[in-house]
């Protein structure tokens, strides 16, 4: 590969022009995660007047508490949700776009403007709609003999949380898998189509095999944002209840940090998710370029 | 095996841009059809509405006695080679040959039969278990093929199957598909772009032009009596000369020079005149000619090809390099090698056809 190598003659200058970028990292991102690592170390009583070191008791308590198993779990029904419902949806809309010739660009800018929408707003969004006094669903749903109440029953909780956080993400899918379709060979589904396939058949056996790469990496992607980007979904519509049920880990951290104000437990759960985006983010390197491939 | 008749098709798109004006074009079977023109021809076109990948707007196409305008590409009984080979990058070898066997439900016997068959036949056996990402350009091409062999279709339908190749390849892989087609004696139908693809892989060349039919004919008779200055220039390597010229009673002008035509001229007045690079010589003294002015020359190895002007038009002649070149040169044809063709239609002005067993066969220069 060519790379176009600049040489710069004062030895100040490089560092200059990167500086913006680097104090930004450091002030917002590696100096609050130093602070929370050390801080997770650590045990403050209610007042902030002492501060005790208490090495892993933080951890070691979080992984015996049974609040902190269930959210675990809600995570991980929360973020398969979000994934599986965003990205199927999202498929679906990129292989009818696809199919368009002359209106596909017009559907694809109506898709994507979910995305341009805040967070809080589209949790706001979602709440109305299922609002159980108000919302227009849980009205259409009476019809159907279910009452939906959210705030009560926590499956409806999560349907919500899932439902609201998977549309904001199906544009950003949406864009991937059109331009993931586009690029597949229109000769491959031509070829296909002579050897016998339907249409159906083309799609499971030729198109989707070569998507693979831009489903995995949408996968590692979905995972990450159900995971650690969907806090104002959740402040917006449930805040964590009924009964815990929607208390994600995102979730559970700005609880009892900020509003439970137990900043070393706390510390302690953003450093166990920071692992987990490390995870993800080594497996989306090492297996999108290694494994996912033809 | 089957034979393709393609009655009074027209192609317009969506939009009302018209690709393809009433093709008339009955293939015999087992017969090798080459459809040669320019890019944007509709050369291509033509092949995906016989292959059922483009709608038919008018007229229509018989695949044996069958009409097949409104049959699914999978049911026409035909295969078809890509140019960028469209195969399927996530199987292997052996899936690419079977998928279109499986998708038919054929016994599994069978299609590992057939693929061992097409395989031995390509002689890519050793390759069966590469996904095709592994292969050299060459090879792929042989999957492509392997691919329509396997499924023993009434039609092989190549579409420029050779352009992506490098010179040396494309040559060997020329061969090949004469040899397989001859051997499994399919009907098939080859666009190019490329006049010499054409020339050599034909039974039955036809030239397109604008979405329509400029010749239909056998290689040699399309070279030795081009239809038309479009099929003239378009055919042969180099080009064929075109020139304005006048005739007069049995005598020709071309610029300054005027030569006697021995009775072989078709009419008078102004036409445009055509000769083949290799059918100019050098003039002996004794004889009519034209007078050459030198400008390049191109060395080809068995031929030279000198460029230069007569009056004001360029001429290209093709000489043996051993023939010593000055700035000035008188250079010569024979009045029956000249082709005449009208000046406002550019088609061939009836009369003298030079009789095609008078010509020693021409191979085309490679």
């Amino acid at each position: 590969m060519q790379t176009k190598r600049t040489v710069f003659h004062s030895r100040i200058l490089p560092y200059f022009l990167l500086a913006p970028q680097l104090i930004i990292t450091l002030i917002f991102f590696v100096w609050p995660a130093a602070q929370a690592i050390w801080q997770s170390f650590l045990r403050q009583d209610p007042f902030g007047l002492k501060v005790t070191f208490v090495w892993f008791a933080n951890y070691t308590r979080l992984l015996d508490d049974p609040d902190y198993l269930n959210a675990l779990g809600a995570t991980f029904v929360f973020s398969v949700g979000v994934t599986v419902l965003s990205m199927g949806l999202s498929l679906m809309f990129a292989v009818a776009v696809n199919r368009l010739l002359r209106s596909g660009r017009f559907y694809t800018t109506l898709l994507v403007w979910p995305y341009a929408v805040a967070p809080a707003a589209a949790g706001l969004l979602w709440w109305f709609m299922f609002n159980p006094s108000v919302g227009i669903i849980p009205y259409l749903l009476s019809f159907l003999g279910y009452e939906w109440n959210h705030r009560l029953h926590t499956g409806d909780a999560i349907v919500l949380i899932i439902i609201a956080a998977a549309w904001k993400q199906i544009s950003y899918n949406f864009l991937f898998f059109v331009a993931g379709l586009q690029s597949v060979p229109q000769s491959l589904t031509e070829a296909a189509a002579i050897d016998g396939a339907g249409p159906f058949k083309r799609f499971w056996t030729v198109v989707f095999p070569l998507l693979s790469p831009t489903t995995f990496f949408l996968a590692v992607i979905n995972i990450t944002y159900a995971m650690f980007d969907t806090f104002g979904i959740v402040d917006a519509t449930t805040s964590g209840g009924p009964s815990q049920s929607t208390n994600i880990l995102v979730y559970k951290v700005y609880a009892d940090g900020f509003i439970g104000l137990n900043l070393g437990p706390s510390a302690a759960q953003s450093v166990i998710l920071m692992l987990i985006v490390v995870v993800l983010t080594v497996v989306q390197f090492r297996w999108i370029e290694r494994k996912v491939q033809y | 095996m089957a034979s393709i008749d393609v009655e009074n098709v027209g192609k317009v798109y969506s939009g009302g841009v018209r690709a393809v004006t009433d093709i008339k074009l009955n293939i015999a079977d087992g017969e090798f059809i080459v459809l040669v023109g320019p890019s944007g021809c509709g050369k291509s076109t033509l092949l995906r509405m016989v292959a059922g990948l483009e709608t038919i707007s008018e007229g229509e196409v018989k695949i044996g006695s069958r009409v097949v305008n409104n049959v699914e590409p999978a049911d026409r009984d035909i295969a078809m080679v890509f140019q960028n080979y469209a195969l399927y990058p996530h199987m292997t070898v052996y899936n690419n040959l079977a998928y279109g066997l499986k998708n038919r439900g054929t016994p599994k016997a069978e299609i590992d039969a057939r693929v061992a068959e097409a395989a031995r036949m390509l002689e890519i056996t050793q390759y069966l278990e590469r996904k095709p990402r592994a292969l050299s350009g060459g090879q792929r091409q042989r999957v492509a093929m392997g691919r329509a062999i396997v499924r023993k279709p009434a039609a092989f339908l190549f579409d420029e199957p050779l352009s992506n190749l490098d010179a040396k390849l494309r040559v060997s892989m020329r061969g090949e598909i004469k040899r397989l087609q001859r051997r499994l004696g399919t009907t098939s139908i080859y666009v190019t772009h490329d006049q010499l693809e054409a020339m050599t892989l034909a039974d039955r060349l036809v030239v397109l032009n604008g979405g329509q039919i400029e010749q239909i004919g056998a290689p040699l008779e399309v070279y030795h009596a081009p239809a038309s200055t479009f099929v003239a220039s378009f055919i042969g390597s180099p080009a064929m000369n075109l020139v304005k010229g006048e005739l007069h009673g049995d005598k020709l002008a071309i610029g300054p020079a005027m030569i006697g035509l021995n009775g072989f001229a078709p009419t008078s007045g102004a036409v445009t005149v055509g000769v083949r690079a290799e059918d100019l010589r050098i003039a002996r003294d004794d004889e009519e000619a034209l007078p050459f002015r030198l400008e390049y020359t191109e060395e080809l190895g068995a031929q030279r090809l000198i460029h230069g002007t007569v009056g004001d038009q360029q001429i290209t002649a093709a000489v043996s390099p051993e023939i010593a070149l000055s700035p000035e040169m008188r250079i010569a044809v024979d009045a029956k090698r000249l082709h005449f063709f009208s000046i406002d239609t550019g088609k061939r002005l009836p009369g003298h056809v030079p009789a095609e067993a008078k010509f020693a066969p021409v191979e085309p220069v490679l």
